[in-house]
């Protein structure tokens, strides 16, 4: 390294120490101090004692983290499909040229910006029960059957479907990204396809869907993501809708209790800051390994995505 | 840089010296200066304002403190962090349910070596509530907290439904058996469709304490040494009672019945709407009925013979106030937690009432103290206060069991609850897993406070 390198690079470091200190005291400590947490019986105010892999142990054999688990892994495997497949479905429709077409995209990537709260307590009324939109729709189709809709979020065999039908509502952002990726498939492509006598149904199977696959593996990643890390909607709706001032435990019946609001109660109701510790790691490895297989199968079927 | 500039620039520094170090509002008297005592408060409305009139008065009481409020939203949540980053509050108000919890966790310190320091033992001290809160305020023998504002439940019927049902709206029912025969007459259904359109009673409305029901058919939690939720089988009769209501109503019924409740502090509130006849609500409960159905009917008792023999069964919560470890000035919150604690026994008019007597006037409750002053006794605005008063001291009042794990051990009772209001389980089936649970919680529990030294320390446990 010449002189004048060694002083970019100390400038440079110098520019970007804030950022570095700031990285280092409230990311990489924090990350670091919980792995060691992890192996230690830890409440916050007293001291850690080394426990080894106790937590880890005790985890395992912790029926309501399975529960927790399995809870999440249900809602990721339905919503991260479901949004996908309505995200692309509305970018492709939003990339024709239709009159108002600004207009529409303005529409649908509105609810993303809603905040989480917000859109929670709107979909409450939605779901309600009685007098909810969802179930004025369904009662008029399913009455002549003699079936009356399910009351969603106070049913513990429909509380996580409505949860997934509410994450429907913040595909925006997905759609925004899928329109981009849309519009840099190139026009030629299509009318070579065109010009061989392929469908509409074909030409985006084998045009548009190859070309865009980097970013449907990115934005499934980012929904896998996002979905084994839900909180806030659960945690306000099963509160609001089953009301017993307990909204920590997954009402009703333990239905909605998905594995961030487990590590929740646990680390700041129990102050069992060690086995809350243990349970993000463990997150942090099953986000990790559903990470690696989506993108390793979006490699084997369309070469480098990502 | 003109010179203009450049003067004004060297006088900042001083400019600034000067407004840190001057008095806030120039409201500091001559002399010493006051001590300001920080209080985080998880109330807002007229609670706060009510706590805020009581603040005005002690402030005005003295001249060495300044207690200042702060309304705070999960207050013990907040406390917690606060607390472990070393910069607490000096007051701060929790729930009942927290101090076990976080007297076992080290969040909040022993108020002992204060009355102590007073001339009085923990005993004398504690001789000044009813007994039911005086427990609420211990954990492990030592003192932990003073009461802020207490909370006793208690039987609210609509009279106009029982008016509709032919029954006395007078006379509430007196015995559980009583209880069922009128919830079942109070139920009415749609003639059309055979919806329920009204019930007697409801067990999960509010459903924030299912556990009282153990305690209420003569079940205990937890015998002081093991948790008895499933073996004791009062509670199991207790879930077996839960469950019957689903029964007899049908459980598509009660969901769809459910889903039209509102809130329970709203206008929509299924006591409010008469979609319910029957709460066990409390104390505070009278306030809302002002706010959201004025005019409503309704009448106030004790909670039905359960257990022959016991009368005046009640439950009492209390919001509580505490002094978190690591608090700057814990003399002084003492002093301010002292003050709420205590009353002018020979109180005769509005403007003599002090402390705990004044903040439960202006919030419209019962005094947690054994004496009342004649004014608070006679005066009270409270429309049931001498049903209130006698069951806070009734003998058969019970809280919450002194227990570090009782938060899970919440989570526990109200997951059984819905798996045996929703026919998800028979009651065996559900308490007998919470059981095994919570029986690998306390053993966990145990080890870890003998892990920190602290198990020998904390002395029996009361159930």
């Amino acid at each position: 390294m010449t002189r004048s390198e060694r002083k970019r690079l100390r400038s440079g470091i110098g520019f970007t120490s804030l950022w570095i200190v700031g990285l280092a005291a409230f990311t990489a400590y924090p990350v670091v101090a919980s792995l060691y947490y992890s192996f230690c019986d830890y409440s916050i105010l007293k001291s850690p004692v080394w426990c080894g892999l106790e937590n880890y142990h005790q985890l395992v054999r912790d029926d309501l983290f399975w529960k927790s688990l399995r809870n999440t892994l249900f809602y990721a495997g339905l919503s991260v499909p479901l949004g996908t497949v309505v995200a692309l479905g509305l970018a492709v429709l939003l990339n024709c040229e239709v009159r108002g077409r600004s207009i529409y995209r303005l529409l649908f990537f509105m609810p993303s910006i809603v905040p989480a709260v917000a859109s929670a307590m709107l979909w409450l009324w939605i779901f309600n029960g009685e007098y909810g939109l969802m179930n004025g729709f369904l009662n008029p189709i399913l009455a002549p059957f003699g079936l009356h809709a399910p009351t969603w979020l106070a049913d513990p065999a429909w509380s996580k479907p409505a949860l997934v039908i509410m994450s429907l509502w913040g595909t925006g952002n997905a759609m925004v990204i899928y329109l981009a990726g849309l519009q840099n498939v190139p026009g030629e492509l299509y009318d070579a396809a065109a010009i061989d006598g392929a469908s509409a149904w074909q030409r985006f199977c084998h045009v548009t869907l190859p070309v865009i696959a980097p970013v449907v593996a990115f934005n499934a990643i980012m929904a896998i993501i996002s979905a084994m890390q839900l909180f806030a909607q659960a945690y306000i709706m099963s509160e609001a809708a089953n009301g017993n001032g307990n909204a920590s435990d997954g009402n009703p019946a333990r239905s909605t209790l998905f594995y961030t609001i487990y590590l929740f109660s646990t680390a700041f109701q129990d102050l069992r800051m060690g086995y809350a510790s243990a349970m993000a790691y463990i997150l942090f490895l099953v986000t990790a390994l559903l990470t690696w297989m989506a993108a390793r199968l979006s490699r084997s079927r369309h070469g480098d995505a990502i | 840089m003109p010179r203009m500039t450049r003067r004004a620039f060297r006088l900042l520094p001083v400019l600034l010296a000067v407004a840190l170090t001057a008095p806030a509002g120039g409201q500091e008297p001559q002399g010493q200066p006051r001590v300001h005592v920080t209080y985080w408060e998880k109330w807002v409305s007229f609670e706060a304002q009510a706590m805020q009139q009581v603040i005005d008065a002690f402030n005005r009481s003295q001249d060495r403190i300044t207690v200042d409020y702060y309304s705070t939203s999960l207050v013990d949540r907040k406390t917690l962090v606060a607390t472990a980053g070393g910069d607490p509050p000096d007051v701060a108000g929790l729930n009942a349910q927290n101090v076990a919890t976080f007297a076992d966790a080290g969040v909040i310190q022993p108020l002992d070596d204060f009355i102590r320091g007073d001339g009085t033992s923990d005993k004398e001290w504690l001789a000044r509530y009813y007994p039911i809160y005086a427990r609420i305020c211990s954990h492990g023998g030592h003192v932990y907290a003073g009461i802020s504002t207490p909370a006793v439940m208690a039987l609210y019927w609509n009279k106009t439904l029982f008016r509709e049902a032919g029954l006395d709206p007078d006379r509430p029912p007196r015995t559980l058996a009583e209880f069922n025969d009128y919830s079942r007459r109070l139920t009415k259904r749609d003639p059309k469709t055979g919806r329920l359109t009204q019930v007697g009673f409801l067990p999960q409305d509010p459903g924030w304490w299912p556990w009282i029901f153990c305690r209420w058919f003569g079940g205990s939690l937890f015998d002081g040494r093991r948790i008895t939720f499933a073996t004791d089988p009062r509670n199991v009769a207790a879930f077996e009672w839960i469950q019957s209501f689903t029964k007899f109503y049908g459980l598509e019924d009660v969901k769809l019945l459910s889903s039209e409740f509102g809130p329970w502090a709203s206008p929509a509130a299924p006591f409010f709407t008469g979609k319910i006849a029957m709460v066990f609500q409390g104390v505070f409960y009278d306030n809302y009925i002002r706010q959201y159905k004025p005019g409503l009917d309704y009448g106030v008792g004790p909670w039905p013979e359960a257990v022959p023999g016991v009368r005046d069964f009640a439950m009492a919560e209390a919001d509580v106030l505490t002094i978190p470890v690591g608090a700057r000035h814990p003399r002084e919150a003492w002093a301010f937690i002292k003050y709420i604690n205590s009353c002018n026994p020979n109180a005769r008019t509005r403007g003599e009432l002090r402390g705990a007597e004044l903040l439960d006037y202006l919030q419209v409750k019962a005094s947690p103290l054994q004496v009342w002053s004649p004014f608070f006794a006679e005066h009270n605005p409270h429309p049931h206060i001498d049903i209130m008063r006698r069951l806070s001291a009734s003998p058969d009042a019970v809280c919450i069991p002194d227990l570090g794990i009782w938060q899970e051990y919440f989570r526990e009772v109200i997951s059984a609850f819905d798996r045996v209001r929703l026919l998800d389980a028979t009651p065996e089936e559900a308490l007998g897993y919470s059981q095994a649970r919570l029986e690998k919680s306390w053993d966990r529990y145990r080890r870890s406070l003998e892990r920190h030294g602290q198990w020998s320390a904390l002395g029996e446990v009361a159930p």
